[in-house]
């Protein structure tokens, strides 16, 4: 007990002494200063989901589901976000089908395939290069390739040929799929070189090392990549705006599959875009509730994606 | 024992390819593999062909001195390009004035600071600004930003300004700059911070004289990216910065303004009703090169930094 207290005032007078004799206050000040840093940016973060929440309350509170029901209007009591859910998800869709799995066939290649050559290493600079090219630029792109110079396949109809979900979903497919391949390469790095070399020494070839082994093992950080390339497509705005999506009134007839897809569509950030330019505190209100309804489906989707990594997430 | 094998029996290079079907199969994969990672050529030329294309034949279409007009009023004429450029250079200086400390010194806290249960629960919250849409924040600079940061600062500040703009674009920018400067700090090997603590130096002189030096070029990557970023930025300028169709020039940001963005957004709003009139929608092809130039090379910069942290460690 004696000993125990001898050894406590002993190891303090020794951390006193090698601490000097001054309290460390610069440091703590530096301390104090880099966590303050830390939090600004959360309090960014709750400032924004605390102004939305209780700017959408009013809506929310007294509509509820009706808001999520209702189709655009011009009327404010009136406008919901229906439409604009539905048009994100048919793109998102549409992305979903069609980059992902480019994406993925690409990463293998570069990663799996591909040796050390001049070529292989422009591919992969050229898709990081891609990955940093603003989305406004990509609607350019897929305003001249998809909606005009395409247009007698992504929409041939009258009233605004080629600006269709087709057109929104390529040019979205387009733009994410560098995000796809990068990450895709990364998870597949993370694959360690023995259970590739196990494989090839019972004589399995590339393909069947791949599919049979580096594709499981890879599976969890692959589907993470895509689930978060997916989140942020369902925001993505600016490209929308230059292909077309509509951000007034948009009446839905009962049209066929083909035809919907080739016809004109919203989506939900173009119209909250829209209502952000509206006056009124009603439409304030509106696009408040637009914004929870945005936010809540992109936070729950990346929340999954970080649960999921979090639990298979794996040290070799 | 080799005089009783027949050559069939023999093991060849033929008997080891395995079989002819599998082998095809295998090139067939290999091709389909390749064409799709061979795509991203193809996209990339797509750009810079539509791009130059359509932005030379709209300066083959005017006067080349509208160019240097005194504002950006399209449909006017007035392709006033200094103007742009000096609102994107406006929220750009904004951004990094914001994302800088804050993304750096997250990054900073995170590395050498945060005990490892901090870290597991801060990252996330990183993660999750990351995730939030710019139309969102647009909006969030239109509403809150302004009224409460801005306008109190200035008597002059109107409900759109490009401080406002740039502060969001900014706060954009954090979650990008936080994670690469973090990667790059993190990368940093262990052995230099003992060494430094050994002889008795403490965490403010490890943080500062010890691993900022290292993850310099990992810093200087996340900083150029951000710029980047915030160059490339849209949604944002077009929600709170105000300026749609026209804007005088200005470098003041407490004013309205128009960026190169922003510019090329609102011609594609109004794109119906501008088509008849000139070449003002032609312009955003010419705005568009010009964006994805400055932020091609401005990541082939960064990649370059990138590059220098992976060969030092």
């Amino acid at each position: 007990m004696a000993d125990a207290v001898a050894t406590r005032a002993t190891s303090a007078t020794v951390e006193a002494v090698l601490r000097g004799r001054h309290a460390d206050v610069r440091g703590r000040l530096f301390q104090a200063a880099l966590l303050s840093m830390l939090l600004v940016a959360i309090a960014a973060l709750v400032a924004l989901l605390v102004t939305v929440l209780l700017g959408a309350w009013p809506v929310l509170s007294e509509r509820g589901a009706d808001f999520v029901n209702s189709n655009t209007s011009s009327i404010e009591s009136r406008a919901g976000v229906r439409q604009g859910l539905i048009g994100s998800l048919i793109l998102t869709a549409i992305v979903a089908v069609l980059a992902i799995p480019l994406g993925i066939a690409a990463a293998v290649y570069l990663q799996e395939y591909a040796r050390d050559n001049r070529l292989n290493r422009l591919l992969t600079s050229n898709i990081r290069n891609l990955a940093g090219v603003p989305s406004i630029v990509w609607g350019i792109l897929g305003l001249v390739v998809f909606v005009q110079a395409m247009r007698a396949f992504t929409g041939p109809g009258d009233g605004t040929p080629g600006r269709s979900y087709i057109s929104g979903g390529l040019t979205l497919g387009v733009l994410i799929m560098p995000f796809v391949i990068i990450i895709t390469m990364e998870a597949l790095r993370a694959v360690p070189r023995g259970i590739r070399e196990a494989a090839y020494g019972v004589g399995a070839t590339r393909w069947e090392v791949t599919r049979s082994h580096v594709l499981p093992y890879a599976a969890p950080g692959m589907f993470t990549g895509a689930i978060l390339s997916l989140a942020r497509v369902f925001g993505e705005t600016a490209p929308l705006l230059l292909v077309g999506a509509v951000t007034g009134f948009l009446s839905t007839g009962n049209a066929g599959v083909a035809e919907t897809l080739q016809g004109p569509y919203t989506a939900l950030p173009t119209q909250i875009f829209a209502w952000s330019k509206l006056p009124g505190d009603e439409w304030a209100a509106n696009t408040n509730a637009a914004i929870v309804v945005l936010l809540g489906a992109i936070l729950i989707v990346n929340f999954v994606a970080i649960i999921l990594r979090n639990r298979y997430e794996r040290k070799w | 024992m080799s005089t009783s094998m027949t050559p069939t029996d023999r093991i060849s290079i033929e008997t080891l390819r395995g079989s002819a079907r599998r082998r095809r199969k295998e090139s067939v994969v290999r091709g389909t593999l390749f064409s799709s990672a061979a795509l991203s050529i193809l996209i990339s030329l797509a750009i810079v062909v539509v791009l130059t294309g359509d932005a030379i034949s709209f300066l083959t279409n005017i006067d080349l001195g509208w160019l240097g007009a005194d504002g950006w009023f399209p449909r006017s004429n007035d392709f006033g390009l200094p103007t742009i450029f000096a609102g994107t250079m406006v929220i750009v200086v904004i951004a990094i004035v914001v994302a800088v400390p804050v993304g750096l010194g997250s990054a900073l806290y995170l590395s050498e600071y945060a005990k490892p249960r901090v870290r597991r629960k801060v990252k996330p919250v990183l993660e999750t600004l990351a995730g939030i849409p710019s139309v969102v924040l647009g909006y969030f600079a239109l509403k809150t930003i302004n009224p409460a940061l801005v306008q109190p600062l200035s008597g002059d500040a109107g409900p759109f300004t490009l401080a406002a703009a740039g502060i969001a674009v900014g706060i954009l920018v954090v979650p990008l700059i936080a994670s690469v400067a973090e990667d790059a700090m993190f990368a940093v090997p262990g052995a230099l911070r003992e060494g430094a603590y050994g002889i008795g130096a403490r965490r403010r002189t490890v943080s500062t004289q010890v691993v900022f030096p290292a993850a310099v070029s990992g810093i200087v990557a996340a900083v150029i990216l951000g710029i980047s970023r915030a160059v490339g930025e849209t949604m944002i300028v077009a929600i709170a910065a105000g300026a749609t169709g026209g804007a005088s020039f200005t470098v003041n940001p407490f004013s309205r303004g128009q960026t190169m963005t922003g510019a090329i957004s609102s011609l594609a709003i109004g794109s119906d009703q501008v088509r008849g009139s000139g070449q003002a929608f032609n312009s955003l092809y010419l705005v568009g090169l010009l964006l994805f130039g400055m932020t091609l090379a401005l990541n082939v910069v960064s990649e370059r930094f990138v590059r220098r942290v992976r060969k030092a460690y």
